[in-house]
Order: structure tokens, then C-alpha cells, then sequence
């Protein structure tokens, strides 16, 4: 396994998720395992690739390059970098929680287990392919389990909130197919000196590209199919509709994917492909999108503000964090990319576990009304512990994990945009006030004695909550494992774009 | 002034195996029907599916080489015209297999059981001389012989209202768009005194015509072709035949005679219009009726509640998505149409099939009766949502990389508007293709809905369907290397 290390990771669970299929029915503990194992591999590779990943190397590492479609120039190439590493940890991770914490899923056992390990495949594909088409087919293959999950899982609006991802996702893929066709069919391949190429490295190459390629208004139109396809997945305001839908009607497990992984992907693909492929634009861009940043943080936030459904809240707070990121990384400052990129890190996590505690409230009450509730803290002292520590990790308090990435994106992006940064700062405290307020609500006050014998958290909750929270704590006293892993390749990428400028 | 009519010779016969058989199956399928008389065909029906397979091992195993123009240069056997042979004879296989097992053909009450078989043996004949006609005469004989063949087949079910419905709008569309076609080739001929393709090209060059005339030749036998393929505006018969037919016999029509009326379009356009272009930019008037049919077709079919009727409607898209690449004049283009036609013949075959198989058990094709057959029938369901998948063109199935190949194209050659329309259309499709998925997955399944019973034939046939559609999406190089001979030896470039 130490040799495909990358291949294992990504296609480990499509076995799993085939195992899974040939279970006879009714034998839900035999499937859980299963995918429980099936997720297990890539988390435990994911350690290895941890520890193996060499930090001082610019460039990709555990690359796997074979041809695929040779007509068409098409391979099958995975490899990682500092930006990609930190992503498929989160993935391997994430997912291997969400199994357990989706043990008590009855409806169709089978389906949900194998759907769930087919879209770890298509996650941790993304995170590793170099050849723009596999990179395609990871982004797109990933949907159709996602749309089930919802759809089929999911809460009474499922099939809209399930649909209506669906289609903004696609919207949003298809222009980038596009823009992907025109990078291939005018990008050289430098081994035949021909035009026609998927290799993503190829086209990093300004060099390399030849005909429209090198037209302004051209790379504009390519810059804005790339960035509205990644800005809806992020999503980016005025592209962010479905995500409520999509965030409330989930189960569980997948609002926690969703939040904790999928819209990373967004973020990502424009650090992976806009940015090297068209720095030039991506100079020019800037400022818009520092703008779409503040925008996202206080409009999520204020949304937030408003909402009364806690999940709704945790879903909007995700809008805001994730505005964080494009702050940061609008700023083109080593201290504000590697913030954004440890950010995307850090808000997978502690929206993971924000997620996860409104799921243990709701497996309980079978509402998830704020206004519900009220003094479950002497209920539940437990439960309001592990919660308020994930809140708090939410607001930004320093010593966990949220406060240096979001300190690292405000100090990177002040130098570049003063008036936006100043202006986005006001989120943290709009996001104190959503977070304490609910806090409030819940938790402290007249309690409800409808509750009174409500159970507490239980040992399987705190295995899903507490490794999460450790990491967390530990990130925010010590950042620099996951820090040290992406310097190197962000630098680079920073150069690149400076020069282009 | 009239063109050289030479002697057939008997050797001429030899480049027509494929058709002989397809035409010797329909004659002694009917013979048998009428010597061996039983409960069920099964004389006519060994006969055309053994037809059907010799030709299809035929036409894999000796593919014409070079291009010949045989019967005196009234038809051309060349690569393009093998591959077709190919999809033909395959989706007749599929058929016959299918029908045997569907209460719409062998059920009660229907007659003329061993006719039926006969018939699609005819036709898979029929449509393989349209792929290799090159004169004026053969192109409207064997476009005629198709559709004449079809009408019998769309009101096979004689004692159903909408059968015969579909039979006589069939009719009537197909008898005045013919009309016009033969029209326009009146003209043509009036105009070049020349009957074959290349004989009209080489007039028109040498004798430039006048640009008002020549418009009206092309629209008239534009209609001709687009009635063939369902273009829109000349679709109109499309989803009534669809969904009045037997839905075995929608299936042949949505990818046989489609398939049929783009490979003689193409021989018929690359080698005449090709040459004035330059006078009339009709590549542009393509590529707006490319533009219309697909968004018509796929805009409609969101309202569908009929699952017939909407893929109907997704067949007319498709058209639409296939006429990208006919526009650019570009062998690179061809070559994607006729890949896209091979997977779009797996998919949509297949996807009609899981609609004829669910019809013999639930008796209807309504979408509210597909309330949870993901849970009633979750093999089938699931395979119908892989044809699904892929005629919405996501990955990993054939028809992703179907449209990839056509969208690259479009890009290659600069129709940048053509392909954002293109893919807007496929987002359009996404919506009412899951539709169906949602109803199977996502609806609880109704108190009192009927158990379904699928075939085992029906098993086989969908899963000789599906298993290419999800492969041909990961590894189709041989595929399309089949595609690009046929377009290598085509003989207008």
C-alpha cells in the first residue's frame, strides 16, 4: 500500500462500498463494521502520508502518473502538496467520524454506508488529482452520492434541498467544463510539443499556453466560469442559497461532510486551479474578491443572527467562516494564504463538531428550535460542555484552533485591503453575539421540564466528539504541524502570482 | 445529360452481406410465421435475431475497406457506412431480445405476433442502405422504406386508441415532410440535371446556382432529414408516436431511424451543400435549430408526467446536442456525432427498455406509478438510474464523455456561444431526468402499488445496456478509435 498511497486512500472505500452491496440484507451490524473498516484504511494512511510528507519540498509527492486515454491525452495522475495534504487529512478523518456517528442510521443500512463510502472516493479524489479531467470526474462523481444522501436520509424538504444542490452544483461544474476544454485544447504539451493536454502541471506553465489562451479578455472568461463553479460549491453570496436547504434537511453525518469537507472543495479548486493557472487574473481579482469575503462574513453572520433553528445557525455561521478564507486569500500575503488554507482546515473541524452536537440534541428532542429549549445545562452537563467548547471554537477564542487561523487571515489581509479588513472585522463580534446568544438560550436560563429526563451524551458521541475537540485544543496551543506542512507549496504559489502581477 | 447507369454485376453483391441478411431474415421470418403456426412466433423471432446477430458479426468482423460505389454508384460502401451497419444491426439485437419478453408485443390480444419481428428485420435493412445511399433516387427509396415500415410498427397495437394514433400521425407527418423533401430534390435535379450526391456537387460547383433558389432546396429538404431526426420545428410527431407506440418499438425508433436520417444528412450535406457555403452560411442556420431543438426539447420535457413522453422530449435534446457537431464541417466533428450516437444508442435503449419492463407489471408509464421502484425493483431502478446518469452526461458514464467529445469540438472550432448553450441545457436535463430518480428513490412506496416482476430476459437485455455505459465512461479508446476509422473513410473528405 506504501507505494500507491494515494490510490489506496481514494479507492479503499469504492471497495468497501462494493463489499457492502453483497451483504445480504438485515445484517446492519456486518455493513456498519464494514464501512467502518473501509474508512479506517484511508485514515490510517492518511497518518502515514502525515508522517512521510516531506515539509522542506516544493512540488508534488506520492505522485502516481500512468496514461489513461491516449487519444485524448487524458492520465490517470495523483499527487500532493502542501495544499492538498492538510484537505486529505480532513477528508480521511471527517469521514471516518461521520461512519460512526451515522451508526444509528436504519432506514436502508446498505445504500446509505455504501453511498457514504463512495463519496469519501470522490473527496479524496479531488483532493489528489493532477490531471484536470480525473479532476473533473472526482468533482462530479461525488454529487450523485450526495444527492441521495440527502434526498433519501435527509428531513421533510429533502427533495428540494436534495435537487436544488444538484442543480447549482452542476450550473456551477459546467462552466467549468468549459473553461477545462479551452485549457486543454490550447495548452502545449512540452514531451510532443503539441497543443492538447489535461496535465495540470502543464497547464501551471504560462508558457505553455499558446492561441486564446493568451488573450486578456479570454483568460477573464475563463477566470470567471473557474471561479462561479468553485464559488458555488463554496458558496460564495449571491451563490449560496442551497446551502441552508442542502445543510438542514441532511442527516447528521452528511451536513458535517458537507460543511466539513465538500465546501473546502470550492476554495481549494480556485487555490489549486485558478490561481496558478491564471495568476495573472487572479492579481487582478483581488479586490472583488476581498469584497465577496466581507460580504460572505457579515452577511452569514447576520443571517445567522436571525435564525432560529440551530442547525440553520451552524449552516449560516459556515457562510461567514468560510468568508475568513476568501479574505485571506484574496490578500496574496504568505501570512493571509497559509491563514486561509489553516482556516479551511480549522473551520472543517469545528463545524464538524458543531454539527455533530446539534445531531446529538436532535436524536434526543426531534426539534432543533432554539427557542425549545432553555437551561439544559443542568439536564445535560456533559452535552453543554463538549458544545460550548465547540461554540467557543467557533467565536475565535484564543487557545483553540479557529482564533490562529482567523488572527493569521486579518493580520495577512490588513497590509492589502485596510478599509475591507476593518470592515470584516466586525463579523467576529456579530459572530460572538449569534454564538453567546444561543448559547444562552439553550443552555442557560428557566429550564424546560419537558427535558428533565432527557439523557445526557452518550460514549459513542463523545468517541465521535472528542477527537475532534483534541485536535482543536491542540492546534490552537501549537498550530505548527499543519502549518509546516503547507509553507513551503503556498510561498511558491504566492511567487508565482506576484511575479504575474 | 442524364448519369451513366451501369449493369449491376452479380460481384456488386458482395459488398450488401449485412443487408442480404437483414432482408433474407424478413422474408423467411414471414415464411416461417406463416408454415410454422403456434401460440407464440418463435420461428420468426430465431430468425431475425439470428439475422440480426450474423449481421452484426459481420459487420465487426469484415468492415468494408476502401470506398466502393457499388450498383452503379447508387450507394457507397465505405467505413462510415460499416459503422453504422454495426449500430444498427446491434439495436436490433437489443430489440428483438427485449420484445420477446413484453406484454405490449407477446401479450394478450395482440396479433400478428411473428410480423413484428419480421418487420424490424426489414427495417434494420432499410436503415442501412440510408447510411450508404449517394443518389437521389436511393436516398428517398430507402428513407421511404423505413418510414413506411414504421408506421406499421408504431400501430402495432391495433386495438389501442393511441397506437393507432400514433400510427396515422405518424403517417401524415411523414407523408408531407416527404412530400416537400421530394420536392426540393425536383428542384435539385431540375437544377444540375445530375441524380448522384457527387454529380450534383460537381454542377453546382461548375454551374454556381442562384442563391434564392438554392435557399429554398435546402429548407425543403432540410425538412425532409429534420422530420427523420426530429428537429425541431419539424417534431411535432415525435412524442405522440413515442408514447403511443409500443414502448419496445419507441426504443428502435429513438436511436434506429434517428440514427439512420444523421447518416444520410451527413452523406447527403458534406458531399452537396459542403460546396456552397459560401453562399449560404447554413452552418449558422444549423447551429440556431441546434440551438432551438435542444433548449425546446429539454424545457418541455421539465412538465412531463409521462415518462414516455419525457423521453421523447430528451430524445429531441439530444438532436439537438448531435446537429453541434454536424455544424462544423470538420472531420473531428463527425467523429463525435458518431460516437455520441454509438453511446446515445446504448443509453436511450436502455433507459426505454426499464420503461417497457416496468410496464408489464405496473401496466402504465406515468411518473406518479414510479413512486418508489427503487425499493421495489432496486437492481433495475438502479440500472435505469446509470442510463440516467448518462443522458445527462455526468461522469463516470458514456454520455459524459459522449458530450465531452462534442463540446470539445464545438470549443475547437470557436462556437463559444453554441457550447454555453450546450451546457446550460445539459443543467435543464439534469432537473427532469431526476425527476425519475426522485420518484423511484425518494417516494415511499404506495400502499397498494402492484409487485414488480422483471423478466429475466429483461435483467439481461438492461444489464447488456448498462455494463458499456458505466465502462465506455472510464475506458472508451477503442470505441472511439471505431468512430474514427468510419469518419477516416469517409468519402466527402
Amino acid at each position: 500500500m506504501a507505494d500507491h498511497i494515494l490510490s489506496w486512500m481514494t479507492f479503499f472505500p469504492v471497495i468497501g462500498a462494493i463489499v457492502i452491496t453483497f451483504i445480504p440484507k438485515g445484517n446492519k451490524e456486518i455493513v456498519k463494521t464494514v464501512a467502518a473498516a473501509a474508512a479506517a484504511v484511508p485514515l490510517i494512511l492518511a497518518v502515514r502520508l502525515f508522517i512521510d510528507f516531506d515539509r522542506a519540498l516544493d512540488g508534488f509527492q506520492f505522485v502516481e502518473h500512468f496514461e489513461w486515454i491516449k487519444s485524448f491525452n487524458i492520465e490517470y495522475h495523483m499527487g500532493v502538496d502542501g495544499l492538498s495534504v492538510p484537505m486529505v487529512l480532513l477528508t480521511a478523518f471527517l469521514s471516518f467520524i461521520c461512519i460512526i456517528a451515522s451508526w444509528k442510521i436504519e432506514k436502508a443500512t446498505k445504500g446509505y454506508f455504501a453511498l457514504f463510502l463512495l463519496l469519501e472516493a470522490g473527496m479524496m479524489g479531488v483532493f489528489c488529482a493532477l490531471d484536470f479531467f480525473l479532476f473533473y470526474v472526482f468533482w462530479e462523481v461525488m454529487l450523485l452520492p450526495m444527492y441521495f444522501l440527502i434526498g433519501i436520509w435527509g428531513g421533510p424538504r429533502k427533495e428540494y434541498a436534495a435537487i436544488k444542490f444538484f442543480l447549482y452544483t452542476l450550473a456551477g461544474s459546467v462552466l467549468m467544463l468549459l473553461a477545462m476544454i479551452a485549457l486543454y485544447l490550447f495548452t502545449t504539451d512540452p514531451a510532443t510539443g503539441q497543443t492538447g493536454t489535461f496535465n495540470m502541471l502543464h497547464m501551471f506553465d504560462q508558457a505553455n499556453h499558446t492561441g486564446i489562451l493568451t488573450l486578456d479578455n479570454v483568460r477573464f472568461a475563463l477566470w470567471m466560469g473557474l471561479f462561479i463553479g468553485f464559488a458555488i460549491k463554496v458558496p460564495i453570496f449571491p451563490f449560496h442559497t442551497w446551502l441552508p436547504d442542502a445543510h438542514v434537511e441532511a442527516p447528521t453525518a452528511v451536513s458535517v461532510i458537507l460543511a466539513g469537507v465538500l465546501l473546502k472543495m470550492g476554495t481549494y479548486g480556485i487555490l489549486r486551479i485558478s490561481y496558478p493557472m491564471l495568476p495573472d487574473q487572479a492579481k487582478a481579482f483581488m479586490i472583488p474578491m476581498a469584497i465577496l469575503g466581507a460580504i460572505n462574513i457579515l452577511y452569514g453572520a447576520f443571517c445567522a443572527l436571525a435564525q432560529t433553528d440551530m442547525k440553520k445557525l451552524v449552516a449560516y455561521s459556515s457562510v461567514s467562516h468560510m468568508g475568513y478564507v476568501l479574505l485571506g486569500m484574496s490578500s496574496m500575503t504568505e501570512a493571509g494564504i497559509n491563514g486561509a488554507v489553516f482556516q479551511m482546515f480549522n473551520h472543517g473541524t469545528i463545524t464538524a463538531m458543531m454539527f455533530l452536537c446539534v445531531g446529538v440534541i436532535y436524536d434526543r428532542a426531534h426539534h432543533r428550535e432554539i427557542n425549545g429549549f432553555g437551561g439544559l445545562g443542568l439536564q445535560m452537563p456533559l452535552y453543554t460542555t463538549v458544545t460550548s467548547f465547540a461554540l467557543f471554537a467557533a467565536i475565535g477564542l484564543p487557545g483553540l484552533s479557529g482564533f490562529v487561523s482567523e488572527a493569521m487571515v486579518f493580520m495577512g489581509a490588513f497590509p492589502v485591503h485596510q478599509t475591507i479588513t476593518i470592515i470584516s472585522a466586525v463579523g467576529i463580534i456579530i459572530g460572538a453575539a449569534y454564538v453567546l446568544w444561543m448559547l444562552q438560550r439553550v443552555f442557560l436560563g428557566t429550564r424546560n421540564e419537558k427535558y428533565d429526563d432527557i439523557a445526557d451524551i452518550n460514549s459513542r458521541e463523545m468517541f465521535t466528539l472528542v477527537p475532534i475537540g483534541l485536535v482543536v485544543l491542540f492546534l490552537g496551543i501549537y498550530p505548527m504541524p499543519v502549518l509546516n506542512l503547507m509553507k513551503v507549496s503556498l510561498n511558491s504559489l504566492i511567487a508565482v502570482i506576484n511575479v504575474a502581477g | 445529360m442524364f448519369v451513366n447507369i451501369t449493369i449491376p454485376s452479380w460481384s456488386d453483391f458482395a459488398h450488401f452481406v449485412p443487408e442480404a441478411i437483414m432482408f433474407g431474415a424478413f422474408l423467411l421470418a414471414l415464411m416461417g410465421d406463416v408454415i410454422v403456426r403456434g401460440r407464440k412466433p418463435v420461428v420468426p423471432f430465431l430468425i431475425s435475431l439470428l439475422g440480426a446477430s450474423a449481421a452484426l458479426y459481420y459487420s465487426f468482423a469484415s468492415p468494408p475497406i476502401g470506398d466502393a460505389g457499388v450498383l452503379g454508384g447508387l450507394v457507397m460502401i465505405d467505413g462510415f457506412a460499416g459503422f453504422f451497419r454495426i449500430v444498427f444491426s446491434f439495436v436490433a439485437v437489443v430489440t428483438i431480445l427485449f420484445s420477446w419478453s413484453s406484454e405490449e408485443i407477446m401479450g394478450k390480444g395482440r396479433e400478428h405476433k411473428g410480423e413484428y419481428y419480421a418487420l424490424i428485420a426489414l427495417m434494420t435493412g432499410g436503415m442501412m442502405v440510408m447510411a450508404e445511399a449517394r443518389d437521389l433516387v436511393m436516398l428517398f427509396m430507402s428513407m421511404e422504406l423505413v418510414a413506411l415500415t414504421s408506421y406499421v410498427m408504431a400501430g402495432y397495437m391495433r386495438n389501442s386508441l393511441r397506437s393507432t394514433e400514433a400510427s396515422l400521425k405518424y403517417v401524415i407527418f411523414g407523408a408531407v415532410s416527404s412530400g416537400i423533401m421530394l420536392f426540393g430534390m425536383s428542384l435539385l435535379f431540375g437544377m444540375t440535371g445530375q441524380m448522384t450526391f457527387v454529380g450534383i456537387r460537381d454542377a453546382l460547383v461548375a454551374n454556381p446556382v442562384n442563391e434564392l433558389s438554392m435557399l429554398v432546396v435546402l429548407i425543403m429538404i432540410m425538412a425532409g432529414f429534420g422530420y427523420k431526426i426530429a428537429m425541431v420545428p419539424f417534431h411535432f410527431w415525435c412524442p405522440d408516436v413515442y408514447e403511443g407506440a409500443p414502448t419496445p418499438v419507441s426504443a428502435f425508433f429513438s436511436v434506429g431511424p434517428k440514427a439512420a436520417g444523421f447518416a444520410l444528412m451527413i452523406r447527403f450535406f458534406f458531399t452537396v451543400f459542403q460546396s456552397i457555403v459560401e453562399l449560404i452560411d447554413w452552418p449558422l442556420m444549423i447551429a440556431i435549430l441546434s440551438a432551438v431543438t435542444m433548449t425546446y426539447g429539454n424545457i418541455v420535457a421539465v412538465k412531463q408526467t409521462n415518462v414516455k413522453r419525457l423521453l421523447a422530449y430528451s430524445s429531441i435534446a439530444h438532436v439537438g446536442y448531435l446537429l453541434m457537431g454536424f455544424l462544423l464541417l470538420t472531420p473531428g466533428g463527425l467523429q463525435a456525432i458518431l460516437f455520441y450516437l454509438l453511446v446515445y444508442a446504448v443509453m436511450n435503449l436502455g433507459a426505454f427498455m426499464f420503461v417497457s419492463a416496468i410496464n408489464n407489471s405496473i401496466k402504465s408509464e406515468e411518473l406518479s406509478d414510479y413512486a418508489g421502484l427503487g425499493f421495489r425493483a432496486p437492481w433495475a431502478a438502479v440500472m435505469m438510474f446509470i442510463f440516467l446518469v448518462s443522458l445527462v452526461g455526468l461522469p463516470p458514464t458514456a454520455g459524459f464523455i459522449g458530450k465531452l467529445y462534442l463540446f470539445t469540438e464545438v470549443m475547437r472550432e470557436g462556437w463559444y456561444w453554441l457550447a454555453i448553450v450546450g451546457v446550460l441545457n445539459s443543467v435543464v436535463g439534469l432537473f427532469y431526468y431526476m425527476q425519475i430518480a426522485r420518484a423511484m428513490f425518494f417516494e415511499k412506496v404506495p400502499e397498494d402499488a402492484p409487485a414488480i416482476k422483471i423478466a429475466p430476459l429483461h435483467y439481461v437485455t438492461m444489464a447488456l445496456l448498462a455494463l458499456p455505459t458505466l465502462i465506455l465512461g472510464l475506458y472508451w479508446s477503442e470505441f472511439k478509435v471505431l468512430a474514427d476509422q468510419a469518419i477516416a473513410g469517409f468519402s466527402a473528405f
